[in-house]
């Protein structure tokens, strides 16, 4: 489980070659590019140590500890749309049906959402861009006052269509893409797939997305199956989002003090 | 960037190749190179189709000047500013926008009627068309956190707005829960204004907006306004809104003075079509009326034009009272008569009640005429006139 977040998350990013040298065996997608450049171990060198030792542990930002099955019970996140709205592609996250309700299985949620948080710490770390994405007016404002508390980006308005297929043109020449984007809910107004799930398949950007049980979650590379209908939920939400993005943002800090304190000793 | 795209590419075409050999005609043909695809760099040849090399004018935009370019321009400006003071023989230290202008005119005597199309020399801040910096820094991470939308300073402006709604709300809430909330609360006095207009925003935010976004910028502030206790969001409202000009520009008294004979008196100006006049009304009682050093009898010899200087006087009741010396230049008769009324009527103002002047203003009076003769157009016989219809 934890080979295949780094493998995957490795897949996103596009610098550190040195990195992707060393993880050449772990998956088959990732060896057409090792075999670009050549191997240059340099264990001394500083931003080489930064990258790899979260690499080392499988939960290094501790990401499990930030919630329990009871902090998700007690948002109703198991809670789903009635039966005739369901998604066949969701069925095997869903636990039972009530009352013509679904119902999540709150141990595959709390899976999917310590992977997506441990996915999502781990950009972070690397300073990358983080991108959220939700289209329900209701949660708009919150949405975007999270990402600005935690020194992101959001896009709660109506999306327009190439903006990340044409960003050259949307934007100006040398525009930098989002490295990972969140969808706090898959669907658009009139209940379809967001465009940006798509689009941000085809410009091979990950994404971490809450899916509910009328949304489709194929192409969302880390799903996260729960409500996203309640306040109480989507608070939960972004409040998660926002401590692992500033933990692991400090933690980033910390870590360029320690070893750039050390280097100085070693080296010489 | 051509690095991967080349062996998705690739990988691509070694399997379509043979469909496009099959299916015929194309504008352009793909040549695979026969090396392997995992170890080197494949270097394809593409051959293009002209289509494809012409650029797309149309979508690139206004053109984009660089900050460099920009900043090489004013430096030229500023050396060329020094130059040109030495050609004239003035002190480059001191030499202003007026004076280059002067210079120019002189140097460079241009008699096309655009004033645009003349020579120019200008600041190049003036020139070229202000531009959005590059919106992101060094580690090429945007600076702003709706940068990814598109319209960032609007559809802050909208997170701004919406977040002042919330406190609102929080804040009547709290007013509701000690019992001290009221219906009428604090409000916002808007006084004579309006909403900025779609331009208007558009340059107060620097970006471009649609009609259904400005549309939606009217409604919420609306919804901001119809709180109860939105009046701590005065300046921040007031920020939007443009004064309209009342109608201040009527208020305009000519001031009352004393000649040397303690009579009171009073001049003021008036003007129709091309004819312009200037007169002195002094409040002596006598009634006499002289223009251009002659009497209005012989001046004036058609009732009609007479009867236009006396109607003001007739209108407030002050027919006897004043003694009238004008001078009248320009026109014809009747728009002599016509200025001359209009000058009167607002050299009266000084002597009546701002009442008085308000029933003046409603007649009328103290309104200039704006009508002017209307240009002859091509293609007619005159500015309305068009020329005999004939059927064959």
């Amino acid at each position: 489980m934890a080979v295949r977040a780094f493998s995957k998350g490795l897949l996103g990013l596009r610098h550190s070659r040195g990195v992707l040298t060393k993880y050449s065996s772990a998956g088959q997608t990732v060896s057409a590019a090792a075999s670009v450049s050549s191997p240059q171990p340099q264990p001394d060198d500083v931003a080489e140590k930064i990258l790899n030792v979260p690499l080392e542990k499988p939960d290094f930002f501790r990401v499990a500890e930030l919630f329990s099955l009871k902090d998700l019970f007690d948002a109703r996140v198991h809670l789903g749309h009635k039966k005739g709205c369901r998604h066949r592609l969701m069925e095997p996250y869903l636990y039972g049906c009530r009352l013509d309700q679904d119902i999540f299985d709150l141990d595959q949620t709390v899976e999917h959402l310590q992977l997506a948080l441990n996915f999502t710490a781990h950009i972070a770390y690397r300073g990358g861009i983080i991108l959220f994405v939700s289209r329900r007016r209701q949660f708009g404002h919150l949405v975007e006052s999270t990402a600005k508390d935690c020194g992101e980006y959001a896009h709660t308005r109506y999306w327009q269509g190439g903006l990340l297929t044409n960003a050259n043109i949307q934007y100006g020449p040398g525009v930098r893409l989002p490295d990972l984007i969140i969808f706090l809910s898959t669907l658009n107004n009139v209940f379809q797939q967001h465009v940006g799930i798509r689009d941000a398949a085809k410009m091979n950007i990950p994404t971490v997305g809450v899916v509910d049980s009328n949304c489709n979650p194929s192409l969302v590379t880390y799903p996260v199956p729960g409500n996203d209908d309640t306040p109480v939920t989507m608070e939960l939400y972004c409040r998660l989002f926002k401590m692992t993005i500033n933990r692991a943002k400090d933690k980033r800090k910390q870590m360029e003090l320690l070893y750039g304190l050390n280097a100085p000793s070693s080296s010489s | 960037m051509s690095l991967p795209v080349a062996n998705m590419a690739a990988a691509r075409v070694c399997s379509t190749v043979p469909v496009l050999l099959k299916c015929g005609n194309y504008s352009f043909s793909v040549n695979v190179a026969t090396a392997k695809l995992s170890k080197q760099v494949i270097c394809r040849h593409i051959s293009r189709n002209s289509a494809l090399c012409r650029k797309n004018l149309a979508a690139a935009g206004p053109e984009k000047f660089t900050a460099e370019f920009i900043q090489k321009q004013i430096e030229e400006f500023n050396i060329g500013k020094r130059h040109l003071a030495n050609i004239m023989g003035e002190d480059p230290e001191n030499f202003t926008q007026e004076d280059i202008d002067r210079s120019i005119t002189y140097l460079f005597p241009s008699g096309l009627f655009e004033k645009k199309a003349r020579p120019l020399m200008k600041h190049p801040d003036e020139i070229f068309p202000k531009q959005r910096a590059v919106q992101w820094g060094e580690d090429r991470r945007p600076f702003h956190f709706l940068f990814y939308t598109g319209k960032q300073s609007f559809y802050s402006l909208m997170h701004e707005i919406y977040g002042k709604m919330l406190n609102i709300e929080k804040h009547q809430d709290r007013l509701r829960s000690k019992g001290l909330f009221s219906k009428d609360g604090q409000k916002i006095s808007l006084g004579m204004s309006r909403w900025f207009t779609k331009e208007e925003l558009e340059a107060s935010l620097v970006e471009n907006i649609s009609t259904h976004d400005y549309e939606r910028f009217i409604q919420v502030m609306e919804r901001l306004l119809s709180m109860p206790y939105c009046g701590a969001e005065q300046e921040f409202v007031l920020r939007f809104r443009q004064l309209l000009q009342a109608q201040s520009r009527n208020q305009v008294v000519p001031p009352l003075q004393k000649d040397e004979d303690g009579v009171a008196f009073s001049a003021a100006d008036g003007c129709r079509k091309s004819s312009i006049s200037s007169v002195v009304l002094r409040d002596c009682g006598s009634g006499r009326v002289s223009i251009n050093g002659q009497d209005s009898l012989l001046y004036f010899p058609v009732l009609q034009d007479r009867e236009q200087l006396m109607f003001p006087l007739q209108f407030t009741g002050t027919l006897g009272r004043f003694d009238l010396r004008g001078t009248v230049s320009g026109g014809g008769r009747a728009s002599q008569a016509g200025a001359l009324r209009l000058a009167i009527s607002r050299a009266l103002l000084s002597f009546l009640t701002p009442s008085d002047g308000e029933m003046m203003r409603q007649a009328g009076l103290l309104t200039a005429d704006p009508r002017v003769r209307e240009r002859k157009k091509p293609g007619q016989e005159g500015a309305r006139r068009k020329f005999t219809w004939k059927k064959r």
